[in-house]
Protein backbone atom coordinates (compact mmCIF):
# COMPACT_ATOMS: atom_id res chain seq x y z
CA UNK A 1 0.00 0.00 0.00
CA UNK A 2 2.86 2.18 0.86
CA UNK A 3 3.83 2.57 -3.07
CA UNK A 4 0.49 4.45 -4.07
CA UNK A 5 1.00 6.63 -1.15
CA UNK A 6 4.36 7.39 -2.69
CA UNK A 7 3.04 7.88 -5.96
CA UNK A 8 0.40 10.07 -5.17
CA UNK A 9 2.34 11.88 -2.66
CA UNK A 10 4.68 13.27 -5.62
CA UNK A 11 2.26 13.74 -7.85
CA UNK A 12 -0.51 15.58 -5.92
CA UNK A 13 1.43 16.97 -2.83
CA UNK A 14 0.17 16.35 0.37
CA UNK A 15 -3.27 17.46 0.91
CA UNK A 16 -4.37 16.04 -2.41
CA UNK A 17 -3.02 12.89 -2.18
CA UNK A 18 -4.45 12.54 1.18
CA UNK A 19 -7.72 13.47 -0.33
CA UNK A 20 -7.43 10.90 -2.94
CA UNK A 21 -6.62 8.47 -0.47
CA UNK A 22 -9.89 8.89 1.23
CA UNK A 23 -11.76 8.69 -1.39
CA UNK A 24 -10.22 5.49 -3.06
CA UNK A 25 -10.43 3.77 0.03
CA UNK A 26 -14.41 5.21 0.26
CA UNK A 27 -14.53 3.75 -3.70
CA UNK A 28 -12.88 -0.04 -2.38
CA UNK A 29 -14.93 -0.11 0.67
CA UNK A 30 -18.12 0.27 -1.24
CA UNK A 31 -17.18 -1.91 -4.08
CA UNK A 32 -16.76 -4.70 -1.06
CA UNK A 33 -19.56 -3.84 0.88
CA UNK A 34 -21.30 -4.62 -2.23
CA UNK A 35 -20.30 -7.34 -3.30
CA UNK A 36 -20.42 -8.88 0.16
CA UNK A 37 -24.32 -8.29 -0.16
CA UNK A 38 -24.54 -10.34 -3.37
CA UNK A 39 -22.98 -12.80 -2.04
CA UNK A 40 -24.48 -13.05 1.25
CA UNK A 41 -28.24 -12.66 -0.69
CA UNK A 42 -27.23 -15.43 -2.68
CA UNK A 43 -25.89 -17.83 0.49
CA UNK A 44 -29.55 -16.64 2.14
CA UNK A 45 -31.23 -18.11 -0.43
CA UNK A 46 -29.76 -21.14 -1.30
CA UNK A 47 -28.93 -21.96 2.40
CA UNK A 48 -32.93 -21.51 3.17
CA UNK A 49 -33.66 -23.88 0.05
CA UNK A 50 -31.45 -26.21 2.08
CA UNK A 51 -33.44 -26.21 5.24
CA UNK A 52 -36.74 -26.13 3.73
CA UNK A 53 -35.62 -29.17 1.14
CA UNK A 54 -35.98 -27.18 -2.02
CA UNK A 55 -32.71 -26.73 -4.22
CA UNK A 56 -33.19 -22.98 -4.45
CA UNK A 57 -32.38 -20.58 -7.33
CA UNK A 58 -30.41 -22.78 -9.67
CA UNK A 59 -31.82 -20.78 -13.30
CA UNK A 60 -29.10 -17.88 -13.36
CA UNK A 61 -25.46 -19.63 -14.15
CA UNK A 62 -24.37 -22.31 -12.49
CA UNK A 63 -25.92 -23.50 -9.69
CA UNK A 64 -27.87 -19.88 -9.46
CA UNK A 65 -24.84 -18.33 -9.31
CA UNK A 66 -25.54 -15.22 -10.87
CA UNK A 67 -29.17 -15.17 -9.24
CA UNK A 68 -28.54 -12.16 -7.06
CA UNK A 69 -26.65 -9.99 -9.75
CA UNK A 70 -29.65 -10.07 -11.93
CA UNK A 71 -31.54 -8.97 -9.31
CA UNK A 72 -29.65 -6.18 -8.29
CA UNK A 73 -29.59 -5.46 -12.12
CA UNK A 74 -33.69 -5.40 -11.64
CA UNK A 75 -33.55 -3.16 -8.44
CA UNK A 76 -31.48 -0.75 -10.10
CA UNK A 77 -33.74 -0.55 -13.12
CA UNK A 78 -36.94 0.12 -11.16
CA UNK A 79 -38.85 2.99 -10.44
CA UNK A 80 -39.36 5.21 -7.47
CA UNK A 81 -42.50 5.12 -6.47
CA UNK A 82 -43.82 8.85 -5.26
CA UNK A 83 -45.46 8.51 -2.18
CA UNK A 84 -48.89 10.79 -1.83
CA UNK A 85 -48.92 13.29 1.81
CA UNK A 86 -45.48 11.87 3.00
CA UNK A 87 -42.82 13.73 4.40
CA UNK A 88 -40.26 13.28 0.96
CA UNK A 89 -36.83 14.46 2.50
CA UNK A 90 -37.14 12.48 5.63
CA UNK A 91 -38.33 9.69 3.58
CA UNK A 92 -35.40 10.15 1.13
CA UNK A 93 -32.97 10.58 3.83
CA UNK A 94 -33.72 7.51 5.98
CA UNK A 95 -32.18 5.17 3.86
CA UNK A 96 -29.39 7.48 4.03
CA UNK A 97 -28.34 7.15 7.19
CA UNK A 98 -29.64 3.64 7.84
CA UNK A 99 -26.58 2.56 5.10
CA UNK A 100 -24.50 5.28 6.30
CA UNK A 101 -24.62 3.85 9.88
CA UNK A 102 -23.95 0.55 8.63
CA UNK A 103 -20.85 1.29 6.17
CA UNK A 104 -19.47 3.02 9.24
CA UNK A 105 -19.77 -0.15 11.48
CA UNK A 106 -18.26 -2.06 8.52
CA UNK A 107 -15.01 0.52 7.70
CA UNK A 108 -13.96 -0.87 11.22
CA UNK A 109 -13.99 -4.94 11.09
CA UNK A 110 -10.21 -5.98 10.85
CA UNK A 111 -10.68 -7.87 7.52
CA UNK A 112 -7.11 -9.27 7.07
CA UNK A 113 -3.62 -8.88 8.37
CA UNK A 114 -2.73 -5.28 7.44
CA UNK A 115 -6.18 -4.33 5.85
CA UNK A 116 -7.86 -2.55 8.64
CA UNK A 117 -9.38 0.86 7.81
CA UNK A 118 -10.90 2.74 11.14
CA UNK A 119 -8.52 1.63 14.45
CA UNK A 120 -9.16 4.18 16.81
CA UNK A 121 -8.13 3.87 20.42
CA UNK A 122 -11.47 3.34 21.20
CA UNK A 123 -12.52 0.71 18.79
CA UNK A 124 -15.29 -1.34 20.49
CA UNK A 125 -16.53 2.01 21.88
CA UNK A 126 -16.73 3.44 18.45
CA UNK A 127 -18.49 0.24 16.86
CA UNK A 128 -21.15 0.52 19.62
CA UNK A 129 -21.34 4.32 18.99
CA UNK A 130 -21.48 4.32 15.05
CA UNK A 131 -24.24 1.53 15.10
CA UNK A 132 -27.01 2.92 17.49
CA UNK A 133 -27.50 5.51 15.09
CA UNK A 134 -29.30 2.97 12.37
CA UNK A 135 -32.48 3.13 14.95
CA UNK A 136 -32.75 6.86 14.02
CA UNK A 137 -33.17 5.94 10.16
CA UNK A 138 -35.11 3.24 10.80
CA UNK A 139 -37.65 5.61 12.76
CA UNK A 140 -37.59 8.01 10.61
CA UNK A 141 -38.54 5.81 7.40
CA UNK A 142 -41.76 4.57 9.36
CA UNK A 143 -42.49 8.37 10.18
CA UNK A 144 -42.38 9.85 7.09
CA UNK A 145 -44.03 6.97 4.83
CA UNK A 146 -46.96 8.03 6.14
CA UNK A 147 -48.67 4.89 7.21
CA UNK A 148 -49.89 2.78 10.19
CA UNK A 149 -47.69 -0.11 8.93
CA UNK A 150 -44.38 1.40 8.66
CA UNK A 151 -45.33 3.34 11.60
CA UNK A 152 -45.79 0.39 13.88
CA UNK A 153 -42.94 -1.51 12.45
CA UNK A 154 -40.55 1.45 13.04
CA UNK A 155 -41.88 1.49 17.08
CA UNK A 156 -40.98 -2.31 17.48
CA UNK A 157 -37.70 -1.92 15.82
CA UNK A 158 -36.56 0.81 17.61
CA UNK A 159 -37.77 -0.56 21.30
CA UNK A 160 -35.77 -3.88 20.07
CA UNK A 161 -32.90 -2.37 19.16
CA UNK A 162 -32.37 0.24 22.17
CA UNK A 163 -33.09 -3.30 24.41
CA UNK A 164 -31.03 -5.65 23.17
CA UNK A 165 -28.12 -3.13 22.35
CA UNK A 166 -27.16 -3.13 25.91
CA UNK A 167 -27.23 -6.82 26.10
CA UNK A 168 -24.65 -7.02 22.60
CA UNK A 169 -22.78 -3.47 24.63
CA UNK A 170 -22.43 -5.87 27.80
CA UNK A 171 -21.14 -9.46 25.88
CA UNK A 172 -18.19 -7.33 23.91
CA UNK A 173 -17.06 -5.21 27.51
CA UNK A 174 -17.00 -8.54 28.67
CA UNK A 175 -14.28 -9.43 26.37
CA UNK A 176 -12.76 -5.88 27.14
CA UNK A 177 -12.47 -6.28 30.52
CA UNK A 178 -10.47 -9.74 29.25
CA UNK A 179 -8.26 -8.05 27.30
CA UNK A 180 -7.67 -4.78 28.79
CA UNK A 181 -7.59 -2.46 25.67
CA UNK A 182 -10.98 -1.35 23.50
CA UNK A 183 -8.59 -0.89 20.37
CA UNK A 184 -9.57 -3.82 17.77
CA UNK A 185 -5.81 -4.56 16.63
CA UNK A 186 -4.45 -5.15 19.77
CA UNK A 187 -7.30 -7.21 20.71
CA UNK A 188 -6.62 -9.54 17.84
CA UNK A 189 -2.71 -8.87 18.32
CA UNK A 190 -3.92 -10.49 21.79
CA UNK A 191 -5.16 -13.64 20.26
CA UNK A 192 -2.05 -15.06 18.89
CA UNK A 193 -1.66 -16.94 21.40
CA UNK A 194 -4.86 -18.58 21.92
CA UNK A 195 -8.35 -17.51 20.69
CA UNK A 196 -10.69 -15.82 23.52
CA UNK A 197 -13.34 -18.09 23.72
CA UNK A 198 -10.42 -20.33 24.58
CA UNK A 199 -8.98 -18.01 26.78
CA UNK A 200 -11.69 -17.06 28.80
CA UNK A 201 -12.89 -19.86 30.42
CA UNK A 202 -16.68 -20.32 31.13
CA UNK A 203 -17.50 -15.99 31.29
CA UNK A 204 -16.26 -15.85 27.47
CA UNK A 205 -17.93 -18.95 26.22
CA UNK A 206 -21.67 -17.01 27.60
CA UNK A 207 -20.80 -13.96 26.08
CA UNK A 208 -19.98 -15.58 22.59
CA UNK A 209 -23.48 -16.85 22.91
CA UNK A 210 -25.54 -13.57 24.21
CA UNK A 211 -23.12 -11.88 21.62
CA UNK A 212 -24.74 -13.79 19.01
CA UNK A 213 -28.13 -13.93 20.55
CA UNK A 214 -28.50 -10.02 20.62
CA UNK A 215 -26.61 -9.21 17.09
CA UNK A 216 -29.09 -11.64 15.55
CA UNK A 217 -31.86 -9.51 17.14
CA UNK A 218 -30.68 -5.87 16.48
CA UNK A 219 -30.29 -7.05 12.89
CA UNK A 220 -33.79 -7.70 12.58
CA UNK A 221 -34.40 -10.90 11.42
CA UNK A 222 -36.33 -13.91 12.23
CA UNK A 223 -37.01 -15.43 15.12
CA UNK A 224 -36.46 -11.41 15.86
CA UNK A 225 -38.58 -10.11 13.00
CA UNK A 226 -41.37 -8.16 14.39
CA UNK A 227 -40.42 -4.70 12.76
CA UNK A 228 -41.57 -6.58 9.68
CA UNK A 229 -43.23 -9.61 10.54
CA UNK A 230 -45.22 -9.86 6.78
CA UNK A 231 -47.96 -11.58 7.96
CA UNK A 232 -49.23 -8.63 10.36
CA UNK A 233 -47.56 -5.45 8.49
CA UNK A 234 -46.21 -6.33 5.20
CA UNK A 235 -43.00 -5.54 5.54
CA UNK A 236 -42.96 -3.10 8.57
CA UNK A 237 -40.56 0.37 8.54
CA UNK A 238 -40.08 -0.09 4.55
CA UNK A 239 -43.18 -1.11 3.78
CA UNK A 240 -43.47 2.12 0.97
CA UNK A 241 -39.94 1.73 -0.03
CA UNK A 242 -39.88 0.68 -3.88
CA UNK A 243 -36.80 0.37 -5.76
CA UNK A 244 -33.27 0.87 -5.02
CA UNK A 245 -34.65 3.26 -1.61
CA UNK A 246 -35.75 0.14 -0.87
CA UNK A 247 -31.93 -1.61 -1.81
CA UNK A 248 -30.83 0.25 0.38
CA UNK A 249 -32.61 -1.26 3.43
CA UNK A 250 -32.04 -4.81 1.99
CA UNK A 251 -28.45 -4.26 1.53
CA UNK A 252 -28.15 -2.69 5.01
CA UNK A 253 -29.56 -5.56 6.81
CA UNK A 254 -27.79 -8.35 5.17
CA UNK A 255 -24.65 -6.56 5.61
CA UNK A 256 -25.52 -5.34 9.15
CA UNK A 257 -26.25 -9.70 9.59
CA UNK A 258 -22.15 -9.58 8.43
CA UNK A 259 -20.96 -6.64 10.45
CA UNK A 260 -22.38 -8.83 13.98
CA UNK A 261 -21.14 -12.13 12.61
CA UNK A 262 -17.76 -10.02 12.09
CA UNK A 263 -17.22 -7.89 15.35
CA UNK A 264 -18.67 -11.70 16.68
CA UNK A 265 -15.60 -13.23 15.24
CA UNK A 266 -12.95 -10.55 16.06
CA UNK A 267 -14.15 -10.60 19.87
CA UNK A 268 -14.42 -14.17 20.33
CA UNK A 269 -12.78 -16.23 17.73
CA UNK A 270 -9.44 -14.36 16.72
CA UNK A 271 -10.37 -12.20 13.88
CA UNK A 272 -7.91 -13.17 11.09
CA UNK A 273 -5.34 -14.29 13.41
CA UNK A 274 -4.99 -18.18 12.52
CA UNK A 275 -5.87 -21.24 14.94
CA UNK A 276 -2.27 -21.29 17.50
CA UNK A 277 -2.47 -23.98 19.78
CA UNK A 278 0.56 -22.78 22.68
CA UNK A 279 3.33 -25.01 21.96
CA UNK A 280 2.81 -26.87 19.26
CA UNK A 281 4.97 -24.89 17.16
CA UNK A 282 5.18 -26.97 13.86
CA UNK A 283 1.42 -27.12 13.93
CA UNK A 284 1.57 -23.16 14.67
CA UNK A 285 3.11 -22.33 11.38
CA UNK A 286 1.23 -24.56 9.17
CA UNK A 287 -1.62 -22.61 10.27
CA UNK A 288 0.33 -19.55 9.38
CA UNK A 289 0.31 -20.45 5.90
CA UNK A 290 -3.36 -19.59 5.54
CA UNK A 291 -3.84 -16.51 4.79
CA UNK A 292 -5.35 -14.13 7.01
CA UNK A 293 -8.11 -13.11 4.83
CA UNK A 294 -9.75 -16.32 4.34
CA UNK A 295 -9.25 -17.01 8.41
CA UNK A 296 -11.54 -13.74 8.86
CA UNK A 297 -14.17 -14.12 6.37
CA UNK A 298 -13.70 -18.42 6.94
CA UNK A 299 -14.51 -17.57 11.14
CA UNK A 300 -17.33 -14.40 9.81
CA UNK A 301 -19.19 -17.29 7.18
CA UNK A 302 -19.69 -19.96 9.95
CA UNK A 303 -21.10 -17.11 12.23
CA UNK A 304 -23.75 -16.35 9.47
CA UNK A 305 -24.41 -19.34 8.98
CA UNK A 306 -25.09 -19.92 12.83
CA UNK A 307 -27.30 -16.58 11.88
CA UNK A 308 -29.36 -18.78 8.94
CA UNK A 309 -29.70 -21.39 10.95
CA UNK A 310 -31.68 -19.81 13.83
CA UNK A 311 -33.74 -17.81 11.13
CA UNK A 312 -34.83 -20.97 9.44
CA UNK A 313 -35.72 -22.86 12.48
CA UNK A 314 -37.35 -21.35 15.33
CA UNK A 315 -40.57 -19.63 14.92
CA UNK A 316 -41.15 -15.48 15.34
CA UNK A 317 -41.86 -14.35 19.46
CA UNK A 318 -44.33 -11.83 20.21
CA UNK A 319 -43.07 -8.77 21.24
CA UNK A 320 -43.75 -9.18 24.58
CA UNK A 321 -41.62 -12.28 24.58
CA UNK A 322 -39.06 -10.42 23.29
CA UNK A 323 -38.89 -7.81 25.60
CA UNK A 324 -38.88 -10.42 28.53
CA UNK A 325 -36.16 -12.09 26.92
CA UNK A 326 -34.12 -9.09 27.34
CA UNK A 327 -34.66 -7.08 30.26
CA UNK A 328 -35.52 -10.12 32.17
CA UNK A 329 -33.41 -12.90 30.72
CA UNK A 330 -30.15 -11.91 28.79
CA UNK A 331 -29.04 -8.33 30.40
CA UNK A 332 -29.20 -10.15 33.92
CA UNK A 333 -26.99 -12.79 32.65
CA UNK A 334 -25.06 -10.37 30.79
CA UNK A 335 -24.33 -8.54 34.22
CA UNK A 336 -23.36 -11.30 36.10
CA UNK A 337 -20.67 -12.78 33.30
CA UNK A 338 -19.61 -9.17 33.46
CA UNK A 339 -18.98 -9.77 37.28
CA UNK A 340 -17.50 -13.23 36.67
CA UNK A 341 -15.17 -12.47 33.88
CA UNK A 342 -13.72 -9.63 36.50
CA UNK A 343 -13.06 -11.51 39.06
CA UNK A 344 -11.27 -14.36 36.94
CA UNK A 345 -9.17 -11.44 35.47
CA UNK A 346 -8.41 -10.12 39.36
CA UNK A 347 -7.78 -13.58 40.69
CA UNK B 1 -3.33 15.82 8.85
CA UNK B 2 -2.12 18.31 6.59
CA UNK B 3 -3.07 21.68 7.42
CA UNK B 4 -5.30 22.79 4.52
CA UNK B 5 -6.99 19.46 4.37
CA UNK B 6 -8.16 20.05 8.15
CA UNK B 7 -9.39 24.07 7.44
CA UNK B 8 -11.31 22.58 4.98
CA UNK B 9 -13.08 19.74 7.21
CA UNK B 10 -12.98 22.44 9.55
CA UNK B 11 -15.15 24.82 7.60
CA UNK B 12 -17.53 22.46 5.79
CA UNK B 13 -18.58 21.14 9.29
CA UNK B 14 -19.01 24.39 10.54
CA UNK B 15 -21.32 25.57 8.11
CA UNK B 16 -23.17 22.10 8.64
CA UNK B 17 -23.50 22.76 12.04
CA UNK B 18 -24.95 26.46 11.49
CA UNK B 19 -27.01 26.03 9.17
CA UNK B 20 -28.38 22.71 10.47
CA UNK B 21 -28.84 24.75 13.61
CA UNK B 22 -30.63 27.76 12.35
CA UNK B 23 -32.96 25.02 10.36
CA UNK B 24 -33.59 23.20 13.56
CA UNK B 25 -35.02 26.20 14.87
CA UNK B 26 -37.16 27.35 11.86
CA UNK B 27 -38.65 24.22 10.92
CA UNK B 28 -42.14 23.82 11.15
CA UNK B 29 -42.60 20.14 11.21
CA UNK B 30 -41.48 18.64 14.73
CA UNK B 31 -39.61 15.71 13.20
CA UNK B 32 -37.56 17.58 10.93
CA UNK B 33 -36.48 19.94 13.68
CA UNK B 34 -35.56 16.60 15.51
CA UNK B 35 -33.25 15.53 12.15
CA UNK B 36 -31.84 19.14 11.56
CA UNK B 37 -30.62 18.22 15.28
CA UNK B 38 -29.65 15.10 14.50
CA UNK B 39 -27.06 16.84 11.59
CA UNK B 40 -25.98 19.29 14.40
CA UNK B 41 -24.89 16.55 16.72
CA UNK B 42 -22.84 14.54 14.25
CA UNK B 43 -21.22 17.44 13.25
CA UNK B 44 -20.33 18.41 16.79
CA UNK B 45 -18.89 14.68 16.76
CA UNK B 46 -17.07 15.28 13.19
CA UNK B 47 -15.54 18.51 15.14
CA UNK B 48 -14.31 16.08 18.07
CA UNK B 49 -12.95 13.71 15.43
CA UNK B 50 -10.84 16.24 14.03
CA UNK B 51 -9.32 17.32 17.08
CA UNK B 52 -8.53 13.48 17.23
CA UNK B 53 -10.24 12.84 20.64
CA UNK B 54 -11.83 10.15 19.79
CA UNK B 55 -13.58 9.27 23.16
CA UNK B 56 -15.56 12.06 23.15
CA UNK B 57 -16.38 11.38 19.70
CA UNK B 58 -17.93 8.43 20.60
CA UNK B 59 -19.52 9.62 23.77
CA UNK B 60 -21.15 12.67 21.14
CA UNK B 61 -22.14 9.97 19.12
CA UNK B 62 -23.59 7.32 21.70
CA UNK B 63 -24.98 9.62 24.16
CA UNK B 64 -26.56 12.17 22.07
CA UNK B 65 -27.00 10.89 18.60
CA UNK B 66 -27.83 7.18 19.62
CA UNK B 67 -29.32 8.17 23.01
CA UNK B 68 -31.14 11.40 23.60
CA UNK B 69 -32.08 11.94 20.16
CA UNK B 70 -33.98 8.91 19.98
CA UNK B 71 -35.88 9.36 23.10
CA UNK B 72 -36.83 12.57 21.14
CA UNK B 73 -38.48 11.49 18.29
CA UNK B 74 -39.82 8.23 20.45
CA UNK B 75 -41.80 11.04 22.16
CA UNK B 76 -43.04 13.10 19.27
CA UNK B 77 -43.80 9.71 17.79
CA UNK B 78 -46.12 8.85 20.89
CA UNK B 79 -47.90 12.17 21.37
CA UNK B 80 -48.07 13.94 17.67
CA UNK B 81 -50.57 13.13 15.19
CA UNK B 82 -49.37 13.38 11.70
CA UNK B 83 -49.40 16.51 10.35
CA UNK B 84 -48.87 18.39 13.79
CA UNK B 85 -47.42 22.03 12.94
CA UNK B 86 -45.90 24.35 15.29
CA UNK B 87 -48.00 27.17 16.30
CA UNK B 88 -47.52 30.36 14.46
CA UNK B 89 -45.02 32.14 16.77
CA UNK B 90 -45.92 35.45 18.42
CA UNK B 91 -43.47 38.36 17.59
CA UNK B 92 -42.50 39.30 21.50
CA UNK B 93 -41.22 35.94 21.60
CA UNK B 94 -39.48 36.07 18.47
CA UNK B 95 -37.56 39.51 19.53
CA UNK B 96 -36.75 38.21 22.85
CA UNK B 97 -35.04 35.19 21.09
CA UNK B 98 -33.08 37.21 19.03
CA UNK B 99 -31.98 38.98 21.70
CA UNK B 100 -30.87 36.10 23.73
CA UNK B 101 -29.07 34.77 20.99
CA UNK B 102 -27.28 38.05 20.46
CA UNK B 103 -26.57 37.49 24.25
CA UNK B 104 -24.83 34.70 23.78
CA UNK B 105 -23.23 35.39 20.63
CA UNK B 106 -21.36 38.89 22.62
CA UNK B 107 -20.43 36.03 25.65
CA UNK B 108 -19.16 33.58 24.00
CA UNK B 109 -17.02 35.60 21.24
CA UNK B 110 -15.62 37.69 24.72
CA UNK B 111 -14.63 34.38 25.86
CA UNK B 112 -12.75 33.37 23.08
CA UNK B 113 -10.92 36.49 22.11
CA UNK B 114 -9.89 37.39 25.56
CA UNK B 115 -8.58 33.52 26.22
CA UNK B 116 -5.07 32.59 25.82
CA UNK B 117 -4.54 29.83 23.62
CA UNK B 118 -2.01 27.50 23.40
CA UNK B 119 -1.88 27.54 19.34
CA UNK B 120 -3.78 30.51 18.36
CA UNK B 121 -2.25 30.81 14.84
CA UNK B 122 -3.40 26.75 14.27
CA UNK B 123 -5.85 25.50 16.54
CA UNK B 124 -6.25 21.83 14.86
CA UNK B 125 -2.34 21.65 15.35
CA UNK B 126 -3.21 20.52 19.40
CA UNK B 127 -5.02 17.52 17.95
CA UNK B 128 -2.26 15.54 15.93
CA UNK B 129 -1.66 12.66 18.15
CA UNK B 130 -4.68 10.62 19.81
CA UNK B 131 -5.95 10.88 23.40
CA UNK B 132 -5.52 7.83 25.09
CA UNK B 133 -8.72 6.15 26.46
CA UNK B 134 -6.20 5.12 29.60
CA UNK B 135 -5.19 8.54 30.12
CA UNK B 136 -9.12 9.64 30.17
CA UNK B 137 -10.11 6.52 32.31
CA UNK B 138 -7.33 6.86 35.07
CA UNK B 139 -7.80 10.88 35.23
CA UNK B 140 -11.59 10.06 36.17
CA UNK B 141 -10.92 7.62 38.48
CA UNK B 142 -7.89 9.71 40.31
CA UNK B 143 -8.06 11.61 43.58
CA UNK B 144 -4.76 13.76 42.49
CA UNK B 145 -4.38 16.95 41.23
CA UNK B 146 -6.25 16.83 37.52
CA UNK B 147 -7.94 13.77 38.74
CA UNK B 148 -12.00 13.63 38.88
CA UNK B 149 -12.78 10.99 41.32
CA UNK B 150 -15.05 13.21 43.34
CA UNK B 151 -17.07 14.39 40.85
CA UNK B 152 -17.47 11.72 38.99
CA UNK B 153 -19.20 9.79 41.96
CA UNK B 154 -21.61 12.90 42.80
CA UNK B 155 -22.59 12.81 39.27
CA UNK B 156 -22.58 9.17 39.50
CA UNK B 157 -25.08 9.17 42.27
CA UNK B 158 -27.28 12.40 40.76
CA UNK B 159 -27.82 9.74 37.94
CA UNK B 160 -29.11 7.16 40.79
CA UNK B 161 -31.22 9.85 42.24
CA UNK B 162 -33.06 10.71 38.55
CA UNK B 163 -32.94 7.31 37.41
CA UNK B 164 -35.25 6.38 40.63
CA UNK B 165 -37.17 9.18 40.27
CA UNK B 166 -38.21 8.78 37.08
CA UNK B 167 -39.30 5.31 38.13
CA UNK B 168 -41.58 7.05 40.74
CA UNK B 169 -43.44 9.25 38.54
CA UNK B 170 -43.25 6.59 35.55
CA UNK B 171 -44.62 3.93 38.15
CA UNK B 172 -48.27 3.00 38.05
CA UNK B 173 -50.86 3.54 41.04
Amino acid sequence: MMWIDNILRTYLGDTWALIAEFVLIAIALLTVYAVLALILIYAERKICGFFQCRIGPNRVGKWGILQSVADMVKILLKELIHINRADHFLFRLASFVIIAASICTFAALPFADGAHIIDFNIGIFYLLAVSSLGVVGILMAGWSSNSKYTMIGAMRSGAQLISYEISAGLSLLTIVILSGTMQISEIVAQQSEMWFIFKGHIPACLAFLTYLIAGHAETNRGPFDLPEAESELTAGYHTEYSGIQFGFFYLAEYLNMFIIAGIASTMFLGGWMPFHIPGWDSFNGIMDYIPSAVWFFGKTFFCVFLALWVRWSFPRLRIDQLLNLEWKILMPICLINLILMTLIVVL
Amino acid sequence: MGTTANLIAFYTLGTLIIVSSVLAVTSKRMLRAATYLLLVLLGTAGLYLLLNYHFLMGVQLSVYAGGILILFIFAILLTSAKGDKFEPRDKQKVIYGIVAALAGVAVTLFVTLKYKFLFPDNPTIAGDQEINMKVIGQALVGTEKYQYLLPFEILGILLLACAIGGILIARKR
